[in-house]
């Protein structure tokens, strides 16, 4: 059954996918496409998205496959498109301040922490002791939440249905702190340029640690169900392979990065925050695959539980808001300041010309570029396979797109 | 009344074989609108299944705990507008479910609820059962091609060649059953789904506990491959939810779709038969030979009825556990009605079987005897049902290709094995 190719369809042949548009040393980004079939069968063009139950959202992916091998793939984005970069010239600093938590909204408190250092950097403020540990707890906390909808949603496009509930269930537990904290669930905008804008309500440290006594065994569930499943293994390990040095080519970042072996997390590599006084390790994994990158997500949880504690015993008196005036303005001058959001590498590229607006504002976000590595992942598997390497990316269109 | 009615109360044999088509025809019908509330209760109880196993409650909104979901579903699925793509095949695209259907259906005909419980006994019924349930992937074909469309293609290609290498390990597996009826004086094996189970009861044994562990291995093979051969979870490839949208019945709605669902499930419950008649001594109660005395079979009758009055106490118990504001007075009624139902059963097959024992009623103690067999046997299949929802619980899926090696690098040597291995051993015991 072949379908006529329209014109102005893309060309999908293995020469122009954009593959070989990166170079680094030792990558081996300009692979072949995998032999065909000896049988002459033509090739199946098909969409898989916009509206697909796997692509996590809005992405369309078009597959070109051999029956079930997959020859090729394209990422058509933007159907999320917001204009958030173009919004913030139009907003002042502070009212921008919501908008990032509407990109990542999985990790919302993650982003709004990127968009707030950034902006101390430029103004040169730094926000209080106090300050810095409430925020370490609450990204740790979303870094928790974000790879157990990762995990709940992944497991489901691998097929196992009942971890999502499970995930569902504890995320709730995170979900709710955030709601006594600041009143929002999931674009929480819980913090503010130079601090937070909450002092943390009566209870909550003893909340967060009830949390740690909770969750931890539900991690071990949930790794009960997946990690020695046997069709889970045969399922995740050896597919979607990266390595390291393909990985660096492409600007790949957090999870997917470390799962190829290479220990890079900006929390250890450049501290911010307060990281640095956190005990904390970097768990990498080793092949690269998708199993390793299950691993890895898994144990980070585990560390961020161990960065909370820490920061939760260790949390200082005094005040939440650094000096900050009322007009944010900051001097003339550009910066670029990223953080490890639990997706990967999320930087704030800010312009100022020295008004209320930023003259320019550029996002670096982890989801879009990990997401070009979809294409090297997945060339030579079966169609299958690409929604577990969709999936093992761990992409939040809100993100792709913004 | 007519003596061809009464006649075949009296009578041994099925209907098939003693010629009264009026009782078969009645069977026929019987069946067809019992697998279809089976199929329909078996959706009420999945969804709550899983709903439970997955930490949810499942529907609750619709009749008491989601009693009357089923016939909302069935009534909205009747009514909705049935669409059928421009692109499609009309005529191929109508007649795939019916296709599925009939074959799914057709199967019951030689399935034995109990000796003389059904429909017809043929001497070649295994096989005929094999070769018509096989029917089924045409329907799946003959849909994901009709459709036109490409995720139904590829669905449909990944379920005929499922369903087509399952076949083989699951075949040698059951032939390896069979070679284990011959096991029996006369040195005569059967293809009879009757004899069959005839033959484990004058052996003695179940044949999933014969020539331990071969008689187990053939079994867990077809129990493996039974999940494969029905498309269902964790090698429900065929219309993998994440993959391929809905697989080969993406297209389908309403109407049509449900009878896809009725054919699978139908499947299920056929393929489930087939195991439990071949491994399980199919209506054979527990210990029919070692506990044969009148009054162990007065105790075994008693268990249909016991068993409705325990579901309608577990209803009770629900009933009482409904929160007491008026909001849930429907709710409590509904539910009270439903239990005062199991229950009235329970207590109706009681009196049946008491009936029976005790008076000299022939009829009574025909029903009773019947209403037994076909107890145990649906219990046993109860069973497996129960088994395909965890299954769906538990696992991710599998991929095609592991799929493909699971089926012939593993199922089918093992299989090989266990039938020459069956061979050797009946050989030598005999």
């Amino acid at each position: 059954m072949s379908i006529p190719e329209k014109e102005g369809t893309s060309d999908l042949s293995p020469g122009t996918l954009g593959l070989g548009r990166a170079s680094f040393e030792g990558s081996n980004l300009e692979r072949e496409t995998p032999g065909k079939a000896y049988l002459d069968s033509n090739e199946l063009i098909i969409n898989m998205g916009p509206q697909h139950p796997a692509t996590h959202g809005v992405l369309r992916v078009i597959l070109k496959l051999d029956g079930e091998k997959v020859l090729g793939t394209e990422c058509v984005i933007g159907y999320l498109h917001r204009g958030v970069e173009k919004i913030a010239e139009n907003r002042t600093y502070t009212m921008f301040n919501p908008y990032v938590d509407r990109m990542d909204y999985c990790a919302a408190v993650s982003n709004g922490l990127g968009y707030c250092e950034a902006v101390e950097k430029l103004m040169n403020v730094e926000a209080p002791p106090r300050a810095q540990y409430i925020r370490v707890i609450l990204t740790e906390l979303n870094r928790i939440a974000s790879h157990q909808l990762w995990l709940g949603t992944h497991a489901l496009d691998i097929g196992a249905m009942t971890p999502l509930f499970y995930t569902f269930r504890d995320r709730e537990e995170i979900l709710k702190i955030f709601e006594r904290y600041c009143g929002a669930r999931l674009t929480t905008h819980a913090f503010r340029i130079g601090g937070c804008q909450y002092e943390t309500y009566a209870g909550f440290e003893k909340d967060v640690k009830n949390f740690l006594t909770f969750v931890a065994p539900k991690i071990d569930e949930y790794e009960t169900l997946l990690t020695t499943n046997r069709i889970w293994l045969e399922r995740t390990k050896n597919v979607g392979v990266i390595s390291a040095a393909d990985a660096i080519a492409l600007g790949v970042t957090g999870p997917v990065l470390r799962a190829s072996g290479v220990q890079w997390d900006l929390r250890k590599a450049q501290p911010y925050a307060n990281y640095s006084r956190f005990d904390f390790e970097i768990p990498i994994g080793t092949n690269g695959d998708t199993y390793d990158r299950y691993l890895v997500r898994m144990m980070e949880m585990r560390q961020s539980l161990r960065i909370i504690e820490q920061a939760v015993d260790a949390i200082p008196e005094g005040p939440i808001m650094g000096k900050v005036p009322k007009v944010i303005k900051p001097p003339v001058g550009e910066i670029y300041h990223s953080i490890e959001a639990p997706k990967g590498e999320l930087g704030y590229f800010i312009v100022s010309d020295g008004s209320t607006q930023p003259y320019r504002l550029r996002v670096r976000p982890p989801s879009f570029v990990n997401l070009q590595a979809l294409d090297v992942m997945v060339r030579g598997l079966l169609v299958a396979d690409v929604v577990a390497v969709i999936g093992t990316i761990d992409i939040v269109l809100g993100e792709v797109d913004r | 009344m007519p003596n061809f009615i009464m006649s075949y109360l009296g009578s041994t044999l099925t209907p098939g074989q003693a010629g009264n088509q009026f009782w078969a025809l009645m069977y026929v019908l019987i069946i067809f609108a019992g697998v279809s509330v089976a199929v329909m209760c078996m959706n009420w109880i999945e969804r709550k299944a899983l709903a439970h196993f997955q930490i949810r409650l499942g529907p609750m909104r619709v009749g008491p705990h989601g009693l009357l979901q089923p016939f909302a579903d069935a009534l909205k699925l009747m009514l909705k507008e049935d669409i059928i793509p421009a692109e499609a095949d009309q005529f191929v695209f109508w007649v795939a479910p019916l296709i599925g259907l009939l074959a799914a259906f057709t199967v019951y005909t030689v399935i034995p609820f109990g000796p003389s419980q059904a429909v017809s006994d043929m001497n070649i019924g295994i096989l005929f059962m094999l070769g018509v349930s096989s029917l089924g992937v045409l329907g799946i074909v003959v849909a994901g091609w009709a459709s036109n469309s490409h995720y139904p293609l590829i669905g449909a290609l990944r379920s005929s060649a499922q369903m087509v290498s399952y076949e083989v390990a699951m075949g040698l597996a059951i032939v390896s059953a069979i070679m284990m009826t011959s096991m029996n004086a006369s040195g005569t094996g059967t293809l009879s789904m009757i004899e069959i189970v005839r033959a484990q009861q004058h052996q003695g044994i179940w044949f999933i506990f014969k020539f331990f562990p071969l008689g187990f291995i053939a079994f867990g093979i077809f129990a493996v491959a039974m999940v494969a051969e029905t498309n269902r979870a964790p090698f429900d490839l065929a219309e993998a939810e994440s993959e391929l949208t809905a697989g080969f019945h993406t297209e389908y709605s309403g109407l049509r779709w449900s009878l896809f669902m009725l054919a699978e499930y139908a499947a299920m419950i056929a393929v489930s038969s087939i195991a439990v008649t071949l491994w399980l001594g199919g209506w054979l109660r527990p210990f029919p030979n070692l506990l044969h005395a009148p009054a162990w079979d007065f105790l075994f009758s008693l268990f249909p009825g016991l068993t409705f009055l325990a579901l309608g106490a577990i209803a009770v118990v629900g009933t009482a556990r409904m929160p007491s504001h008026s909001f849930f007075k429907i709710q409590r009624i509904g539910l009270g009605i439903f239990a005062a139902l199991l229950g009235s059963i329970g207590l109706l097959l009681l009196l049946i079987a008491v009936a029976g024992n005790s008076a000299n009623l022939a009829v009574a103690a025909r029903f009773s005897e019947g209403i037994t067999y076909v107890y145990w046997f649906m219990l046993k299949v109860a069973i497996f049902m129960y088994l395909f929802i965890w299954y769906r619980a538990t696992w991710p899926r599998y991929r095609f290709d592991q799929l493909m090696r699971v089926g012939w690098k593993v199922l089918l040597p093992i299989s090989l094995g266990v039938l020459i291995l069956t061979a050797i051993v009946g050989v030598v015991v005999s």
